[in-house]
């Protein structure tokens, strides 16, 4: 297993690349580079900037190379942690997502709990009580969250905080922990922030779990193994719990797969509205300014986040199911 | 007629250890309500088999489970006792317990316990052998889990699991199908029940797998004195095993006796007509109707072998190339009906398949002999070639709810040949297909009908009529009766012979049924792991085989005699496919 | 013939009386299916609604959506009454508030009455004929009245957000249209052959599923030179949508292409002497296209929500153009929903459309397949 394990890691090493090369292509699409938004929004300030500085400009922070070696210098400096230099922010990018990545990380991965905390028990409530009343409201609150945009449910949370409870949900963190360091008292703060954009990421990804789990438990609540296990005199809660659920558990496992980047996703968005210090807004704010290093060291980042999710869905799922461990 | 069967025997009530009576098991409720089993009344003697046989549908397997309480929701136990005399004298009614009680709990798996028909599906996957096992044990033996597993290692040792110590930490899919049955027979027997309750346990087993697992089934009954409810649809394996027989159609039980009385002296028709068509299967109708055979060579198949390539899977293990076919050569002459019989994985079905090229050879030539006295190769025919060769031989397949295409009309269906080949069209097209479905007995006026309007076995007729469009010489049957009903069996056999009759047609009917085999071809062919291993005349090698795998193959078919009871004097072949059985080595 | 096959054909005369069901094809029992299933049933008439609202926005539109007016901005709805059967609203008066200055709205016992096939504001129906006849509106031309309430610039809202309908629909039809044709092509191509081409797309089709679609249409969505003409931006943001879109959709006709592949019916088919292209066309994309409809039917929901995020963000439609997504961008600031609610009003209508796409899609798959969840 651990050969197997150590394999699927080797081959995500070309798919990395593969990452690497689309998120340069990119970042590199929109016509013109940063010196020329840079240049325009000089212009639109009454300031003019001479070709002869844009050519500077340009030499010194390469862009007047080949857009292959660019690529290379690029990606070479990100193998030795060197993420390159913010133009707009004039300082590595490094020291400027650090800590939002970290955040980025920390929602993520809180939602994705809260995700499971929710998807499991309903699921197994819906598919065991099918066609009960109480099925019949999960399933269509389900529905509900799936046809409610992210950002307009982080909207409507914003709006009834603020009008019926008068707070303020935008932000990880109180005023005066804004930019202080890291301590108990602050990771504490974050706690109390964190769960709202938690429960609106969950929100969409819970509901689509709900439905597979649904609909996977129901395909092994008939299966002849079950009846077997009944026949054997185990009690129905019991039976429940170590087959079909167990069974059922390993598509929820490998959930991870798609639900990682659905969440990453969500939280570039959720937290331009809710104005979180992630990288979303950071993002959103690089790629309209061209900060090419930022925005791409951003895109790299987050779409690392969902490869390792991948990797470990799949070794998760070599670990709890037999049937892949021996047959690969 | 209930009521007369039982009076018929003469028993003390001690030995009666379990009482049926007036058991009614509806699907839904009120008018559209499903009567799967209507108002059954039978009795159960201790250390006796009771088979309980019956066709698809007829609610037999529902009976058995009802005994438990597991049917499948939305299925209801509606009436009738099921009165137990195992624990108290005075007998426990279990169809009064509630289905989640304490009570129906401890007689599941304890008192009395069940084997499936798919041990593959019937076992948890994710769970190793070993921890299904021990699991009846812990729930209803006061023992630790050491115990439970020394237990579990001997239970696989009784039923002759080799090397048990290992094998008891395997998980399903690295058994091999008669292996998981004997291990869920293992379980079964966990906790000595007086009552095993088999619900169609070798139906999906090759039958000298079959053969092993009736024989230690009984050898068990004996050891253990437990009583064996024997469900199938099998008249064969009921004259094997079978000391009393009911006989369900509809819900109903129609006849209820001793094997002896069943098999010679039954009353009911339906039962009549189960036994005959079983015993009609042990006859050639060949022989009866006078073979048409010569000795034109109509096709060769020369050399033919076809070779799976080695695949290295990502884990770089490599699996070795797999030869499903390894070097077969069989002549086929004009008018006669060549068999090809085998166990699964026998290649029977690849040699059909590689025959038509619906797959590839990987080497041999398949010569043909067009009706113009051209001589084809099938193995490397192009394209347009292999189309003129189609229109002469035609396929008809196994399943005949998947071989028809939902989407179009039987009409649409049988003319499509016809239709491609340009041979009709319009009125001529509508006039033919008309005439095709009324040789196979479909009247004409139900071209316009889409396949869902008809049953198995008419679907089989209408397949049948597709062969027929272009007039072809040589029709390949790939298990085309396997999945009938047995009464349906020998008329679709029937048809093809009166077909074979009125036009000049050859058959190769490929086949895991020796019955089938004898009843309706000339010549045999014996394949065994892509091989064949003889071949001759049907007579001969459905009674005198040279080869010892074929005197294994046809000594474990099931009699309809149940004084002749052939499979405890079977031949048993390979104790090297034996010893590999059980893949140990975990790949 | 034999005594049992007499017998048989008995069998099937006695079905013949029965009729009905026998003579229903496959579309005709998928159909029936359907119908049962109430909810979908009633999603796909509300579905279709919603795209005749697209198609005669002028006409059912009371108001032209750029028609600003300094005295209605950020005007609550009126509510609808009946003076027996003519419906009128209250009309609302303008107050600033003596300190603030902030606009208060009061409503008055004066009454606007509406009508049926009012005259307003002049266009061309389909792009045809011109008229000035609308479905409903006031009955004397140059009142005002704001069911939905008003905007920014006292634009009516109701106007506003039934010419959302129109782009955001089309945008979510046109580019499933588009990922269904990608989808067909590679997912076809892929089922169809295996082996490499097979081996390649489908890492091609995991590669993209991997990545988290937010950040990339963003990314996509800013390479978009700013001052590109609407209709540019909106084929190029469908576009964007769809190249991300056609994934799912390739997977689910790929498997089905699959399995088909395996199908006995089309082996016979191939056996009965038909070509590869009837193979395909006559036996195999018919059992196929009902499930490929309902995973399209099911596919334009994330669409609709692909562009209202996308515009909502900025990167997508930009005003003057008007779509939900743009509608929504108008409640960004808590100040301004909090004073103005109704403005939550477009994305009402983006939850209703999905959830009735979404129902619509369940139920068609259902039919199509009875025998899968």
């Amino acid at each position: 297993m651990l050969n197997y394990i150590f394999k699927r890691m080797l081959s995500a090493i070309p798919f990395m690349f593969m990452v690497s090369l689309t998120v340069f292509i990119l970042i590199q699409l929109p016509p013109g580079d940063f010196v020329d938004s840079y240049a325009a929004a000089a212009a639109s300030s009454g300031e003019t900037i001479s070709p002869e500085k844009m050519a500077d400009l340009r030499h010194q922070f390469g862009l007047d190379r080949h857009i292959l070696i660019q690529y290379f210098y690029w990606i070479g400096g990100i193998v030795t942690g060197n993420f390159g230099y913010s133009f707009e922010w004039q300082s590595p990018v490094k020291d400027l997502v650090g800590e939002r990545i970290g955040l980025t990380l920390i929602l993520s991965v809180a939602a994705m709990l809260f995700t499971w905390a929710l998807a499991l028990p309903i699921g197994v409530y819906s598919a065991v009580k099918r066609y009960s009343i109480g099925d019949y409201f999960f399933t269509f609150v389900g529905f509900i969250g799936l046809a409610v945009p992210n950002f307009l449910l982080a909207l409507v949370m914003m709006f009834i905080a603020s009008k019926y409870y008068n707070q303020d949900v935008t932000g990880l963190f109180s005023p005066e922990f804004q930019s202080a360091d890291w301590s108990l008292a602050r990771v504490y703060d974050l706690m109390h922030h964190l769960w709202i954009p938690m429960i609106i990421m969950g929100a969409a990804s819970s509901a689509g779990l709900i439905r597979i789990l649904r609909a996977n438990l129901i395909d092994q609540l008939y299966m002849p193994y079950v009846v077997t296990a009944r026949s054997k005199g185990l009690s129905e809660v019991k039976l429940l719990i170590k087959y079909p659920v167990r069974i059922a558990l390993n598509p929820f496992v490998s959930s991870i797969g798609w639900i990682l980047p659905n969440l990453v996703s969500g939280a570039v968005i959720i937290s331009i509205v809710l104005n979180l210090p992630t990288v979303g807004p950071m993002l959103y704010q690089s790629l309209m300014s061209q900060d090419i290093y930022l925005s791409g060291t951003i895109l790299l980042v987050v779409c690392l986040l969902t490869v390792v999710g991948t990797l470990l869905s799949d070794i998760l799922l070599v670990i709890l199911d037999p049937r892949i461990r021996l047959e690969q | 007629m209930v009521d007369t069967v039982n009076t018929s025997i003469q028993t003390p009530s001690s030995d009666i250890i379990l009482d049926v009576r007036n058991l009614k098991t509806y699907f839904g409720t009120g008018d559209k309500a499903v009567k799967a089993v209507d108002d059954i009344s039978f009795k159960m003697m201790r250390g006796k088999t009771l088979c309980i046989v019956g066709e698809s549908g007829s609610g037999k397997s529902v009976t058995a489970r009802s005994i438990l309480q597991i049917v499948d929701p939305p299925g209801k136990i509606m009436g009738g006792d099921v009165l137990y005399y195992g624990k108290d004298p005075k007998g426990q009614n279990l169809a009064q317990l509630h289905e989640r009680s304490k009570e129906i709990r401890s007689i599941r798996g304890h008192e009395i316990s069940m084997i499936f028909q798919e041990p593959m599906t019937s076992l948890s996957p994710i769970h190793t052998i070993g921890n299904q096992i021990m699991e009846t044990i812990l729930l209803h033996q006061n023992v630790d889990k050491a115990e439970a597993r020394a237990r579990a290692i001997e239970l696989l040792r009784r039923v002759e699991i080799p090397n048990p110590g290992v094998a008891i930490d395997k998980y399903t899919f690295e058994y091999s199908g008669g292996m998981r049955q004997r291990a869920m027979i293992a379980m079964s027997l966990a906790c000595n029940p007086k009552i095993l309750i088999a619900d169609e346990p070798t139906t999906a087993l090759d039958v000298t797998t079959q053969a092993e697992i009736l024989a230690l089934i009984k050898e068990l009954q004996t050891s253990y004195g437990m009583a064996v409810l024997f469900i199938t649809h099998d008249m064969g394996v009921v004259a094997e095993i079978a000391d009393e027989i009911g006989v369900m159609q509809n819900g109903k039980m129609l006849e209820f006796g001793s094997a002896e009385q069943i098999f010679y002296e039954a009353k009911n028709p339906y039962t009549l007509q189960l036994i005959d068509s079983v015993r009609k299967l042990e006859t050639s109708a060949r022989a009866a109707r006078g073979s048409r055979a010569t000795d034109k060579k109509l096709m060769e198949i020369r050399g033919v072998s076809k070779i799976y390539p080695a695949r290295s899977t990502f884990m770089g293990k490599a699996n070795p190339p797999f030869k499903a076919l390894d070097n077969v050569s069989l002549d086929v002459f004009e008018g006669e009906n060549l068999g090809i019989v085998g166990e699964s994985g026998s290649g029977k079905t690849t040699l059909g398949n590689c025959v038509i090229r619906v797959l590839s050879c990987s080497g041999g030539e398949v010569l043909f002999r067009m009706a113009d006295g051209r001589i084809t190769d099938l193995a490397k025919a192009k394209t347009g070639e292999l189309r003129q060769v189609h229109r002469e031989i035609r396929m008809v397949f196994q399943d005949p709810f998947a071989s028809l295409n939902p989407r179009m009309t039987i009409g649409q269906i049988v003319g499509e040949p016809l239709l491609v080949a340009g041979t009709h069209t319009g009125e001529a097209l509508r006039k033919r297909t008309e005439e095709l479905l009324e040789t196979v007995g479909i009247p004409g006026a139900a071209m316009e009908r889409y396949p869902h309007a008809f049953s198995g076995g008419q679907r089989q007729r209408i397949g049948i009529a597709r062969a027929l469009a272009l007039n072809p010489r040589l029709i390949i049957a790939d298990e085309a009766t396997s999945a009938l009903d047995v009464t349906l069996r020998s008329q679709v056999l029937d048809l093809l012979l009166d077909l074979q009759d009125k036009l000049s047609l050859s058959f190769i009917l490929v086949s895991h049924d020796i019955g089938v085999i004898r009843y309706f071809c000339d010549r045999v062919a014996v394949m065994y792991k892509g091989q064949v291993v003889e071949h001759g005349p049907a007579m001969k090698i459905c009674s005198a085989p040279d080869h010892p795998y074929t005197k294994a193959l046809i000594s474990a078919v099931p009699g309809t005699h149940p004084r002749d009871k052939r499979i405890v004097n079977r031949h048993r072949y390979d104790a090297e496919a034996q010893a590999s059985g059980i893949k140990l080595g975990g790949n | 013939m034999s005594e049992e096959n007499k017998q048989e054909t008995a069998q099937v005369n006695m079905a013949n009386l029965r009729g009905g069901i026998e003579y229903a094809s496959q579309w005709q029992l998928m159909w029936a299916r359907f119908r049962k299933h109430r909810v979908a049933y009633a999603s796909m008439v509300l579905v279709a609604l919603l795209y005749v609202v697209a198609i005669f926005a002028e006409f059912l539109s009371p108001f032209s959506p750029e028609d600003p007016s300094s005295r209605t901005v950020y005007q609550p709805p009126q509510v609808l009454h009946f003076d027996g059967f003519k419906p009128y609203v209250n009309k609302f008066t303008l107050t600033r508030d003596p300190v603030t200055l902030a606009p208060t709205y009061v409503k008055t016992d004066e009454k606007t009455y509406l009508e049926f096939f009012a005259k307003g504001y002049e266009y061309k129906m389909l792009g045809i004929w011109e008229t000035n006849l609308h479905l409903f509106g006031p009955k004397e031309q140059g009142e005002k009245m704001f069911l939905f309430g008003s905007d920014k610039l006292g634009r009516d809202m109701l106007s506003r957000v039934i010419f959302g309908a129109r782009f955001t629909l089309s945008m979510g039809l046109i580019g499933v249209i588009l990922s269904t044709v990608l989808g067909i092509a590679l997912g076809g191509v892929s089922g169809y052959y295996g082996g490499k081409i097979d081996w390649a797309i489908q890492r091609l089709v995991e590669f993209i599923l991997s990545l988290p679609t937010i950040p990339i249409w963003l990314a996509l969505a800013s390479a978009l030179p700013r001052n590109w003409p609407p209709h540019l931006v909106y084929i190029s943001v469908t576009v964007i949508i769809s190249l991300i879109g056609w994934t799912h959709l390739a997977r689910v006709i790929r498997g089905k292409f699959l399995a088909m592949r395996g199908e006995v019916f089309v082996i016979a088919a191939k056996l009965d002497g038909c070509s590869e292209a009837r193979v395909i066309f006559r036996h195999m994309l018919p059992s196929m296209a009902s499930h490929v409809i309902a995973a399209v039917t099911l596919a334009i929901p994330s669409m609709i929500l692909a562009e209202t995020t996308l515009s909502f963000l900025g990167l997508g439609l930009q005003p003057p153009a008007i779509s939900w997504g743009v509608l929504l961008k108008d409640a960004q600031k808590i100040s301004v929903i909090s004073n103005a609610p109704w403005l939550f009003l477009p994305g009402v209508m983006v939850v209703i459309s999905v959830l009735a796409m979404n129902f619509f899609g369940d139920g068609l798959r259902d039919a199509a397949d009875p025998y899968s969840h």
